[in-house]
Order: structure tokens, then sequence, then C-alpha cells
């Protein structure tokens, strides 16, 4: 009697979105809420693809700098890329990095390069 | 049982956070989140009562998590796994998996009620613990589990009189068939942890050690490190006790017999632990000695 | 089907009827024989619905919140101290707008510690969000069990199912129980607006600014303030809500049909009692005794209480000699709760009543007829308006 058909499937229809919106606090996923915490950062992580163990060898290895980021901005490919926008520059990789291949580098001399 | 170990290159990529979120640079409970996440996968609904999760997750009407989440009163975390839990048995769907993440303030002290409930009743959901020591989302106040003598806004002198509640082990008193401990410093092996509690029917308990730099007084580049540093000291000890079996793992476990690292060098990394003197410390290495002790008599089959 | 039983009983075979999935259970007196009654109904099978037996009334309603934003139909119960203890998931299941029903039955608060009935419990959370109905007897209890799923259900909001402890509760009354078949053409199933879903992610009752803020689409959601702005326009619309909801029961089932106010000769009365629960069938004694005596009074028991009827109220009582407000809460320093509102009802109406506060009835304290009539019928004779300051009924010392 009390099956509940379609429970909670309101994000494909806009309307219901907006009728329902108002009704209760619900968020969406999505990346950002806490803006671009990329702007956080004092010092950028900068990983030298000559030590990087997965870049060196070619092939699928160590990755703890993936393992490790807490923001997940590292992405676990050879050679790993860190996504900017949001890295906040804690520099867990550069610490936990057994290749010494991340160094940190003021934010501001590589924006005045970018110049 | 021993659990199957997951290496990094085996541990899924797929995130189930999204970045750009409102934790600290360096924050330990994002570590253990995301991994946590990967082990619990899609099919899941998260608990959360006010602590740093709720922050990270997000305000409205952005979410961090891509996961359902149902954001909950600080003592309610537990009987609101509950409730979903009904309603999933209520509505035909048993694999939705359900987990409750709250922190150790909504865990020991204000949350423990409602976790003894739900212990006592089977309810057949996950409890994530991280333990960052204190209330931090509120600003670093003392909590049931914060370590002696450690200064924190509300013991900012004369530090923590009290010992740290030890949770897990009144969890275990519940006769509950999971209770584990973990650590953001060895993500691997508290995802294995989560993975194997999904397989067992009934509540599981899982307390994972959550270094907090900016609560803790350490520069965010040593989270993992310090993490490190209490389990190879013998402060934090990863283990499992399944049906009642106890047993060390990963790298607790290889600890036997061995070596451990002083506990003044762990002392020695944070600001918080200002308050400790020489005569505080031969206390609390004579405790981790005596504790570790008994372990290897454990380990040896000497009861 | 009719039956001779107890207030509580008619409450659990409403929550039986309604389809209820989960239900959270914590024992309170004089709530206890209700949860136990559903245990029985669940244990044997005759009701389809999970039984939760919590470990306080905290965790009472936070299992119900917890259900109901996962998708299914809840209830719990509670009285007196039980109520307050969950008073933060009050506020909690009213502002995440979740349609759960509680029946509470209605007892005084400690300290000092009473177990019997007045109404202080309910009374004193008014300001919560939920939707309140007080019952007079058991057909009632029954009837509004069923009819507040459909109200809350409706309206989004959470509604308090009141009935007086011992008074209803333990007492053995005739009533109707309705057919599963009627109920079930009366209360559609339960579709939830955002439940937990895996397919559909969504981070529910999160923080909110106090500004509106884009979301990741790039659209503007509300701030605090809109959402709980719309939680009291939609409690607004709940008054019409509830008299159609009131309107399709009769329909269906041939009772009904006074929504708000019950009133009893009030037609061409001069006098008007105001009262809620069962003193207000209790008050048609009186009534009758003074109608004998030629004087011109009449009863109206409000039912709904939250959100306030002000407009049928002030329609009732505006143009009256006299309204005697007689109620068993009290706002403690200053006046009867009810009092407050009727008082604001009538503000700006034309022909404004003489008017007058009876606090009694606390803690159970035991209500005479003989003592009711005495106090309306001198009420009447001063016919004095004391707009301030309540006169206490039954004092003893």
């Amino acid at each position: 009697m009390n099956d509940v058909k379609n429970p909670g499937n309101s994000g494909n229809d806009s309307k219901k979105q907006e009728k329902f919106a108002c009704r209760t606090s619900h968020s969406e996923p999505g990346p950002g809420d806490g803006g671009r915490t990329g702007s956080w950062r004092v010092l950028r992580p900068v990983i030298d693809l000559d030590k990087c163990i997965p870049a060196k060898r070619n092939k699928a290895a160590c990755f703890n700098c993936w393992l490790y980021c807490p923001d997940g901005v590292i992405t676990k490919t050879i050679p790993p890329t860190i996504d900017y926008e949001y890295c906040k520059g804690c520099e867990i990789c550069a610490e936990e990095c057994p290749a010494d291949a991340i160094t940190m580098v003021e934010e501001t001399l590589i924006l005045m390069e970018e110049k | 049982m021993a659990t199957k170990k997951t290496t990094i290159l085996n541990l899924p990529e797929e995130e189930y956070v999204h970045p750009g979120n409102r934790a600290c640079a360096g924050c330990g409970l994002s570590i253990v989140y995301k991994t946590g996440l990967k082990a619990l996968g899609r099919d899941s609904i998260l608990v959360v009562p006010p602590s740093c999760l709720t922050v990270l997750q997000g305000l409205y009407p952005i979410a961090a998590t891509q996961l359902p989440c149902l954001n909950v009163t600080f003592a309610s975390t537990a009987a609101a796994a509950t409730g979903v839990l009904a309603a999933m048995r209520a509505q035909k769907r048993p694999d939705v998996q359900v987990a409750a993440w709250a922190g150790d303030g909504g865990t020991s002290d204000i949350g423990l009620q409602a976790l003894s409930g739900a212990c006592e009743r089977g309810e057949d959901f996950i409890f994530i613990c991280y333990d960052n020591e204190a209330y931090m989302n509120t600003g670093v106040q003392r909590s049931g589990t914060t370590p002696q003598h450690v200064l924190t806004t509300t013991t900012p002198f004369t530090g923590k009189h009290q010992r740290k509640k030890d949770v897990p082990a009144i969890i275990a008193a519940h006769g509950i068939d999971y209770v584990a401990t973990a650590s953001a410093a060895y993500p691997l092996d508290f995802y294995d942890k989560v993975v194997k509690a999904k397989s067992i029917p009934g509540p599981k308990y899982i307390h994972v050690h959550t270094p907090c730099p900016a609560g803790w007084g350490f520069s965010p580049r040593y989270t993992v490190k310090i993490g490190r540093m209490a389990v190879e000291t013998g402060l934090f000890d990863l283990y499992e006790r399944e049906k009642g079996q106890f047993r060390l793992t990963g790298a607790s476990e290889k600890m036997l017999d061995k070596k451990r690292k002083p506990v003044a060098d762990y002392f020695a990394t944070q600001n918080r632990f200002k308050g400790m003197d020489a005569e505080k410390i031969r206390v609390l290495q004579a405790e981790v000695d005596e504790k570790w002790a008994a372990y290897e008599k454990v380990a040896q089959g000497i009861c | 089907m009719h039956i001779i039983e107890a207030g509580n009983v008619a409450a659990a075979m409403g929550v039986k009827l309604a389809g209820v999935q989960v239900v959270a259970a914590y024992p309170i007196t004089p709530q206890t024989p209700l949860t136990e009654k559903l245990s029985e109904l669940v244990d044997s099978r005759e009701m389809d619905a999970q039984y939760i037996p919590v470990e306080s009334e905290h965790s009472a309603l936070s299992v119900c919140i917890a259900a109901s934003s996962a998708g299914s139909r809840a209830f719990t119960a509670t009285s007196a101290n039980g109520l307050l203890y969950m008073n933060e998931q009050l506020h909690w299941a009213a502002g995440a707008r979740l349609p759960i029903v509680m029946c509470v039955v209605n007892r005084g608060i400690g300290a000092p510690w009473t177990v019997w009935n007045d109404h202080q419990d309910a009374m004193s959370q008014r300001d919560t969000g939920w939707i309140q109905i007080y019952c007079c007897d058991h057909q009632q209890i029954i009837d509004t069990v069923i009819q507040a799923f459909a109200i809350a259900e409706t309206v989004r909001a959470p509604v308090m199912v009141c009935y007086d402890g011992y008074i209803l509760s333990h007492t053995y009354m005739p009533f109707d129980i309705p057919e599963q078949a009627d109920v079930e053409k009366f209360l559609p199933a339960f579709t939830p607006d955002w439940a937990l879903n895996p397919q559909c992610p969504a981070n529910l009752n999160t923080v909110t600014l106090p500004e509106p803020r884009a979301d990741v689409r790039g659209n503007t959601a509300p701030g605090y303030m809109e959402i709980r702005h719309n939680l009291h326009t939609d409690l607004r619309r709940t008054i019409d809500v509830t008299a159609d909801t009131d309107a399709k029961f009769k329909d269906v089932f041939g009772r009904g049909g006074q929504p708000f106010i019950e009133s009893y000769f009030c037609d061409d009365a001069e006098q008007v009692v105001v009262c809620m629960g069962s003193l207000s069938y209790q008050m048609r004694d009186v009534v009758d005794e003074l109608r004998k005596e030629g004087v011109s009074v009449g009863v109206c028991g409000l039912r709904l209480y939250r959100p306030f009827p002000d407009r049928a109220v002030a329609e009732a009582l505006s143009g009256r000699k006299n309204v005697f407000v007689f109620e068993k809460a009290l706002s403690y320093g200053y006046e009867g709760p009810l009092f407050s509102d009727i008082k604001a009802a009538l503000y700006g109406t034309e022909n404004l009543p003489k008017i007058r506060n009876f606090i009694l009835g606390l803690g159970g304290r035991e209500i005479r007829t003989r003592a009711l009539y005495e106090a309306v019928k001198t009420a009447c004779s001063e016919n004095q308006s004391k707009p301030h300051d309540p006169d206490f009924i039954g004092l003893k010392l």
C-alpha cells in the first residue's frame, strides 16, 4: 500500500526542483563549495617528472601523492597531474613522495612568471 | 579471518568527494573520508551529525559528497542510521549500505547513548568515528577522547586531567561482531576494514585516528607523518576485534617484538603537547610499554 | 467494526489503518499502552511495520526523521518529559518538512514529577512548527490519527495528535474502527519529496547561510529565512487543508464537519466557554445545567490549536458578551497560552467580548463538574472583563 515509487527522483524535473527547493535545504553534489580553494595556496606543489617514479618508469607505480592528497586533486595517471584550481597547497604530497619528486614553490613566483 | 590487503595500485580511482570543499589544508579527515567512501560504494546512504564533516560536505546548496547524506542533530547519529535502515527494510531495499560518520564528540560524548542503543538492537550499519581528539569543528575544545595532558581551548594551561576514553572497548563490550581501529596515515588498512565491515551483518564500529593540523598544532605537511608516528610509538594501535577475536593489523602487527619509537618524539611534534614534562612522558611511556607487553603475551598465546 | 476499548488502543488502531511503515517506540506513562498495543500488532504480524524499540524519546523522533527522510511513513508517541526530551527534534522535523505523525498523550511536566494530565507538554511546544489537533473522545482519536497523515503529507509538516492522559488514554469508550479499504481510499500512498536515494544523491538539511546563494547550476537557492518562511506560509494554508481533509473524511466515513471548533449551544449564546480536549465535553454538562436556569451560555471546543485558526475563532467569539477561556496550561508568570491566542485573534474585531482566563487541572488536579458550574455561573453573573491575571480553579491551599 505504501510503496515508494519514485523516491527523490526530482533531479530530472526542474519544475519540481523549483517547487521543492524552498521546502528544505537539500544540496546537490558539485565542486567548489568553498570557492576556488586553489586561492588558499601560498606554496604550489610541482612534480619533477625526472624523479617521479611512475613517470620515470612509464608504468603504474607508487602513486603516494594520489593516495594521500586530502582533496583528491592529484590523478592516478602516468604521470600524476595536479588540479591547481582546487589544490590547497598542504604539502602532504611533497612530504610523502618517496622520490622527493615534488617541490613546493612560492605561488607568488609562479604568478609573476605567468605574467 | 585475516583481512585481504588492498594496494595503492588496485585501490579504486573513482572519487566520491568533490574538491574545492571547506576542509582545512592537510585535513586528516579528508584522507579518511575519501578513502572510506571508495570502500562504501555508490549504493550507500550516509548519516552525519554536526562535526568537521558537516563543513567538509558543504553549505547549502552545494554538496562535496556525491552520495545521499542525511544531516542530523548531534546526539542522534546512530538513531538516525537506525531510522534509515528501518525505511530500507520497509521498502525492501536491503542492498543499500548505511554508514554513519561522526567525530569523537558526536560518538563518545553526546552520541554515545544512541550508538549504544543501536549496537544493542543489532542494527545493520557501519559506524565510523573519525577521532581528531577534540571538538575541532567548534574550535578545539576537549572531548572524551582527548588524550591526557593535551592543551585545548577548554584545558588551556594545565591540560586535560583525565585519560582518553577507550571508545572501541566500550563498543566491543556490546558484543557486536566487528570493532576495528584505523588511522588516516594508513588509508589502505582502513579501506580494507570498511570493505570487510560491509560483508558482516549487524553493527560494525571503526575508530579512525585522524590527525588535525589546526587543532593539534603542526604544519599540514606532516598530517600523515604524525599519524604514522602515533602508531609507530604504540600510542594508537591498528587492530580488529572480529566476533571477539582480537588481532593487531598492518603497521601495528609489524611492531610486535620490535622497538617502538619513543612517545616523547610524537609529543614533540605538536603544540598541543606543550604541557608535557619529563615525568608525564615517563608515566605515559610506561603505560604504552605495559600495553604492548600484554599484546606480546596475547600474540604468543599467553592470556 | 464497533469496539469498546481504551483511548490508547484507538490510537494504535489508527496507526495500523494508516499503513505506518516505521514505528519508533519508547515507553512513558500514560502513553505506554499505545506503544504496547502497536508492538502486539507488529509482533503478531497483524501490522506490517518496522517496530524500533529505541533507547530514548530523542532517538524515537530521530528514527522517525530519518525514516521519513528515506521515504517511509513514520510514527511515534510520547508524553510530557518525553516530548520535551525530543524538543530539538520537534524543531528539526518541522524544519525538515517531514510528514511525521506523533500522538502526544497529554501529561503534566516535572518538576515536580507528575504523571497526571494537563496540557503543558504539547502547548509548550506550540512554536515548533508542528500542527496540533486536540481530541475529545476515542472516536476522534482514531479518526484524527488517520486524518493527520493526510494533512501532514499534503502540506509536508508534522502533526501532533493530542489526547488527555488517563482521562482518554486509559478509559474505555465505544468507537467505530473504519474499514481498511475505506482508509486506503481516503489516504493515498506516501510520496516523499526528497527521499535519500543513491540513484539521485542529495545532502539533506545542510548548513544554510543567512543569504541566498548560487547552486551548482548557477541558479539562486534560498537562504535560511526563505526556507523557514515557507514553513510558515505552508502552515497558514494548513488551516484550509485541515478543513478540506475533514470534509473529505466526512464524505468517506460520515463523521466530522467541525474541523476547527466543536460548538455546543453557541448559536445564540451570550456567554461562551472555550477549552480543549476532554474538558470541552465535560463543559457540556455545565452548559446543560446553566441553560436550564436560563443562562445563555455555550461551549466552543477548540480542535485545531496550531496553526491557530484565528479567523474561525474571531468569528465564533466576536460579538459575545463574555468569553471564558478554561485551560490546563500556563505560560508561567503571565497567563494561559490559549488565552493569549484568543485575545490576539480578537484584536481588531468589532464588539470585543469581555474576557477571562481560568487555569485548572494542572498535574491532574481533579476537575469537578460542580466546580466548573460554580465558576461559569459566577463569572456570568459578575460580568467583568479580566484580560490579565488568570484565576485558578481547584487550588486547595
